[in-house]
């Protein structure tokens, strides 16, 4: 049965990711950033596509940083910042300003999804067992 | 107490006398410790001030006093010094040193005659959490100022202190710490969940000692400055462990203990509205301080930092209906149907909503202990700059400060509150049915009520899952 359940394991992460690699697309970007924020300040893409993005500074200059990934660029008014990465990482990153731009340049963030998310939907799983096993156990609590 | 273990595996009763080291009982029972801590805590937060006044309207994250104040102590203090030593941060806050060493007219020594000041009691009607959960909404409603502005943190903080001394010029002891205090009123409720609790060691030694100098004072040491009875408190909520009952028992019988955490949250003593309200306007700001700081969304951004008057104003109309009216509103939905389901009759619903809400503390911490992870690990290396340079004036004391923005571990931020989220799910839901049975005195009826307060819980995890990692 164990054996069984790690051949399916297996096989279902196998097909998202091959099948996400086969069919890994490029996507460009062009995100603005203006204080405090990024336009778009969401990029979704596939496990496996190739993300090339350019920075525009649209006031001062911002930088922007990819959590998980560490790739970085600075765009300066008038001169714009780029590169590209191959979104490996399945899940939510956030992106997040990498220069002093203004008192709320630390909270300056966009998020990069690199779908499947399934980190979340892995931990949402493991919430929703905790509650039917504590449900489970309880209904089989005696006085 | 009942008997049963946590997890089914640690004992509830379980508790470990740290004071029994000779090393650490002589340093709780010095007239030194903590006034030590506390002066040196006053110098740094003469500097916070300093660097708060100077640094104008700058960029916080290269200011002192914004770094050290909204992401080192904030960070410290629900990621470490709160869920592990309760209110060990009170132990050392410099806000009522002034006010303190008025009262008393001695710093160091003890005055066991009449404190200076008008010594007033606090109005009966307010000894709850009202004043501190209004006064803590309200604060952040400048949170988009304070949280990143130096100047504005010079006037928080500055006020606060002068608030303190103010309180303390009218009423007795700490009352400003019991019942006004910003800060105090969170670390009260989520100290209930702390893993360390001061009380006494031998039951059967406080009684037999008639002159409870715990509470009255002697020569060792001052009377409760928080107005509590050491000799039979039961819970952290309200002990700002001023260790001054270490000083004054004569018999050696008060105690710092390891505890399971949590403990607290099944002591049927004291629960209130007040309490509950705290625990639903904590994770409402909690939302949204991670919308505005951590979301994307710029147009949260310009609200908070009041860019238009109008953004302003609907922030501000926003964030207090969903925290004071929206939240508790979804949770007495939740508590009705509790009810409904255990067929009990007899139990008041507001018992059943105050005791369910309880629940809401260890989820409560642990989202702001995902939030503050959110905090530091991006923005942690912005404080090896400002110690080597607190004023901006260009020096560099200890050769960091050109150290470049480096975020630590920000790759596995989402797994790392995912996992928090997990851990402080479970122990809400492992002490949510003890307090549902606390709550209907037969065990189907226990069960059967359990039941929505159950899916409330994974609803309000998922919501913050889905937050963080979605």
């Amino acid at each position: 049965m164990r054996i069984l359940l790690k051949i399916i394991l297996l096989v279902v992460t196998g097909i998202i990711f091959f099948t996400g690699l086969a069919f890994a697309e490029e996507h460009f970007f062009e995100i603005k950033a203006k204080k405090f924020s990024y336009t778009p300040n969401i990029i979704r893409v596939k496990i496996g596509d190739k993300v090339k993005i350019r920075l525009v500074s649209e006031d001062v200059t911002h930088g922007i940083f990819v959590d998980g990934y560490g790739v970085e660029t600075r765009a300066y008014p008038g001169q714009d910042g780029s590169f590209s990465f191959v979104a490996n990482q399945p899940g939510r990153f956030t992106f997040r300003c990498s220069v002093t731009c203004g008192e709320f340049h630390p909270y300056m963030v966009g998020y990069l999804v690199v779908l499947p998310n399934a980190r979340f939907y892995l931990y949402a799983l493991v919430v929703l067992f905790i509650g039917g096993a504590n449900l489970f156990f309880i209904s089989k609590k005696k006085a | 107490m009942e008997k049963e273990k946590l997890f089914g595996l640690i004992d509830l009763n379980w508790r470990f006398e740290l004071t029994k080291f000779k090393l650490v009982r002589w340093i709780f029972k010095s007239r030194w410790f903590p006034l030590l801590a506390l002066i040196f805590n006053l110098s740094v937060f003469i500097i916070i001030l300093l660097a708060g006044f100077i640094g104008g309207y700058s960029a916080g994250n290269y200011n002192f006093g914004v770094m050290i104040v909204w992401i080192l102590w904030w960070v410290l203090l629900m990621l470490i010094l709160v869920p592990f030593f309760s209110r060990m941060w009170c132990m050392v806050c410099p806000f009522p040193l002034f006010s303190d060493w008025f009262q008393r007219g001695k710093l160091f020594e003890i005055n066991t005659g009449k404190h200076r000041g008008l010594n007033l009691k606090w109005p009966k009607h307010l000894k709850n959490m009202w004043v501190m959960n209004i006064g803590f909404l309200v604060t952040t409603f400048f949170s988009g100022f304070f949280t990143v502005r130096p100047y504005a943190t010079f006037v928080l903080l500055g006020s606060i202190i002068l608030l303190a001394f103010i309180i303390g010029l009218i009423f007795e002891k700490r009352t400003f710490c019991l019942y006004v205090c910003q800060v105090s009123g969170f670390q009260g409720l989520y100290s209930q969940f702390a893993a360390s609790e001061i009380r006494h060691k031998d039951e059967e030694i406080c009684k037999k000692h008639a002159l409870k100098t715990c509470f009255l004072g002697n020569e060792k040491g001052y009377g409760c400055p928080w107005l509590l009875t050491p000799f039979n408190f039961k819970k952290n909520t309200y002990c700002g462990m001023c260790l001054e009952c270490f000083k004054t028992c004569p018999h050696d019988n008060m105690g710092f203990f390891l505890r399971v955490p949590g403990k607290d949250l099944l002591i049927d003593e004291k629960r209130g509205m007040d309490e509950a309200w705290k625990a639903f306007i904590m994770l409402g700001i909690a939302m949204v301080f991670f919308l505005s700081m951590q979301g994307p969304w710029g147009i949260l951004k310009d609200m908070v930092r009041a860019t238009t008057l109008k953004g302003y104003l609907t922030f501000i109309a926003i964030h207090s209906a969903f925290s004071l009216l929206v939240m508790p509103g979804i949770f007495f939905v939740f508590s009705y149907l509790s009810k409904l389901a255990s067929a009990n009759k007899e139990v008041p619903l507001k018992k059943v909503f105050i005791n369910f809400a309880y629940t809401l503390i260890p989820i409560g911490l642990g989202v702001w202990i995902a939030f503050s992870l959110g905090i530091i690990l991006p923005n942690g290396s912005y404080i090896l700059h400002i110690i080597s340079d607190p004023f901006a004036w260009g020096w560099n004391l200890f050769g960091t400060a050109n150290f470049p923005w480096t975020p630590v571990f920000t790759g596995l931020l989402g797994y790392l509150q995912g996992a928090t989220l997990i851990i402080f799910y479970l122990f809400s839901i492992a002490y949510g049915f003890r307090l549902s049975k606390q709550t209907y005195p037969d065990l189907n009826q226990a069960k059967r009520g359990w039941i929505p307060m159950l899916c409330f819980l994974t609803l309000i995890t998922l919501t913050f899952l889905w937050l963080y990692l979605g």
